[in-house]
């Protein structure tokens, strides 16, 4: 049968198949594909779910259930071209991380989980990224952050950054 | 304190030290050549268990002795699965390792593969670490090249097939059975156990969930021996049968109100004092602790006066905290409110709570809702005792949990309200004059989202 795919490129499935070797059943592919297809996305729609689920032999709903346990996947619309998580766990917020998610998005005009009107910045709290050595910190698509203040990370937030992988 | 040469982080600060010229011209795989061409896998397990190494994930777990639960004579597969899921708020040491010695937790791997007979090996990894997910890659990548992984490693016809697999931020996939689930593509909720994961694991197969530094550590008990290890650290106390001592060296995270956060390593049994002003610089601003966090947010608070407790695995236990756990230690200055701390952690937990188990899933939620309603200036000292309530009933130790999230929850909420009580109520009365005393039901107050 030759599923009829309207968001799953034919590129998004090689990568997926590319990794099926690896586990012993394909509901395990279930992340992987998840993460494949957000990466080009920003966004893991509905459609997008039920293809996924198509090629991994799963029910939509399978599928679905596991994505929205993590809270990671946005499924109405895409996230900006750069999402930034801003640290809120002890060891930033002791150095002004809820601060800093503050005036992030005040300077910003959106509020926290938001994104700007030209799609181009999501602003989300995040709990601990494991950089504390750094606080406060931001992971920027793939970029970490460092030692922001509310100036130099609203600075930062204004460059050009390479997607997330 | 005596001084001590790093050796789980010799790589860090040498320019290419993650690559794997850099990491043999250290000594790395040589010992894991010789382990496969002279030693048997029962000979791997039998030397970490002499060695005394106890899991660095958190729980302080004998790693030799979780190894020999798994079956015997098992006709396979059996499964490692690498737990790098490191969220415990304060923690970091798993990353350091994984940016700047890939080889070194790769290494340790294999010698567990081949100690416990699995031939696939998945790292999860939480997505939070880009940097070390390239890393790793690259290193995996030059491993499988060197034929230090795949099929038949280095003509012994041993093999390990090694994968990395990506989380999506949530903190529950650190629990070792949270992992596996997710691992197999479903929400990540924590088995009930028994079966034990040695038992029936990943895939329903027998399964090993280590964390990346145990590895490191199993990786350098082969290369400088079990006398070597059993010399750092603290011995097992002889008053005590049960206790495995806390054997090695251990990296410790520093953060917060220090003047130089950062991953130290050193002797197990360190003093909080000792890491605070030895490696970093003292408090911060020339200020004084008002509490310290011993070993990431789940193990709970100690006092100023508290700070010469060692940390070592029964250490924190002494004087009220959960235990060692990830090793993370984060200073609170006197110019924090415990009220606010509290809020943070009540807060990160109420957001990690996988929604489960009801007492952890309502007691985190409601933690939280209390302790905003204590900040907006509602608070009632009432609500001490109903925290210290939810605190005392969530949790494996309770029995009313499936894992020990809830335990890392109640935690912090026991630790801060006994230890802190005078400033809660004096929070309480001074921003609540009218309403401090009043006993009655309030409405509720809204949901709080959670995974």
């Amino acid at each position: 049968m030759i599923a009829k795919r309207s968001v799953l490129t034919d590129e998004m499935v090689a990568k997926i198949e590319a990794l099926a070797p690896r586990y012993p059943n394909r509901q395990a592919l279930t992340l992987p594909a998840l993460h494949i297809v957000n990466a080009e996305l920003r966004h893991v729609p509905l459609e997008a779910v039920a293809e996924i689920a198509a090629i991994l032999g799963l029910a939509p709903a399978e599928v679905q259930d596991t994505l929205s346990f993590y809270q990671f996947f946005y499924q109405e619309k895409p996230h900006g071209t750069v999402r930034a998580f801003v640290c809120r766990s002890i060891s930033c917020a002791l150095r002004g991380g809820d601060q800093l998610l503050e005036h992030l998005c005040h300077a910003n005009d959106i509020r926290p989980y938001g994104t700007t009107a030209d799609g181009s910045l999501t602003i989300e709290p995040a709990e601990c990224l494991g950089a504390c050595d750094f606080a406060p910190c931001i992971l920027a698509n793939d970029d970490l952050l460092m030692n922001m203040t509310p100036d130099t990370a609203t600075a930062a937030l204004k460059q050009p950054r390479a997607k997330a992988t | 304190m005596q001084p001590f040469k790093p050796v789980l982080l010799e790589a860090v600060g040498v320019s290419d030290g993650y690559t794997l010229t850099s990491y043999k011209s250290r000594g790395g795989y040589a010992p894991l050549e010789t382990t496969l061409s002279e030693k048997q896998p029962a000979d791997v397990v039998e030397m970490v268990k002499a060695s005394g190494l106890r899991g660095r994930g958190g729980a302080g777990f004998s790693t030799g002795l979780k190894w020999t639960f798994l079956p015997k004579d098992h006709p396979g597969p059996i499964y490692l699965c690498i737990n790098a899921d490191e969220s415990e708020p304060g923690t970091f040491n798993n990353r350091i390792l994984m940016e700047d010695d890939p080889h070194q937790v790769i290494e340790g791997i294999i010698l567990s593969a081949y100690a416990t007979r699995a031939s696939t090996a998945y790292l999860y990894l939480r997505y939070e670490y880009p940097r070390s997910w390239h890393r790793l890659q690259a290193a995996i990548d030059e491993a499988y090249a060197a034929g230090y992984l795949g099929s038949n490693i280095r003509g012994s016809g041993f093999s390990l097939e090694l994968y990395l697999h990506r989380g999506a931020a949530a903190y529950i996939c650190g629990e070792e059975t949270g992992l596996i689930e997710s691992l197999e593509g479903k929400r990540a909720w924590p088995r009930i156990k028994p079966p034990f994961p040695a038992i029936e694991g990943l895939f329903r197969k027998p399964t090993v969930v280590n964390n990346i530094e145990t590895m490191a550590c199993v990786a350098q008990i082969a290369r400088r021996g079990v006398d070597w290890f059993k010399s750092i650290g603290v011995p097992a106390d002889p008053a005590n049968p049960r206790d495995p001592g806390s054997y090695g060296p251990k990296l410790y995270c520093l953060s917060g109100h220090v003047e130089k956060p950062g991953c130290y390593e050193a002797p197990l049994g360190i003093t909080a004092r000792e890491l605070i002003d030895h490696f970093g610089g003292g408090v911060w601003k020339g200020r004084r602790a008002k509490a310290v966090i011993p070993g990431g947010i789940s193990m709970g608070l100690m006092t100023e006066s508290e700070l010469d407790t060692p940390l070592d695995f029964a250490g924190p236990g002494k004087v009220g905290c959960l235990g060692l756990g990830t090793a993370a230690v984060v200073v609170i200055d006197e110019t924090v409110s415990i009220v606010d701390f509290l809020h943070n952690s009540c807060r990160f937990f109420a957001h990690e709570s996988c929604g489960q188990c009801t007492p952890c899933r309502e007691g985190t939620s409601w933690s939280l809702r209390l302790l905003e309603r204590i900040k907006a200036g509602r608070g009632r000292l009432k609500d001490l005792d109903i925290l210290l309530e939810i605190g005392s009933t969530m949790g494996m130790m309770p029995g009313s949990t499936i894992c020990g999230l809830a335990d890392g929850a109640a935690w912090p909420i026991k630790n801060a309200i006994k230890k802190f009580r005078g400033e809660f109520e004096d929070t309480i009365k001074r921003t609540n004059p009218s309403g401090w005393m009043v006993t009655d039901p309030v409405p509720a107050l809204p949901i709080v989202g959670a995974h």
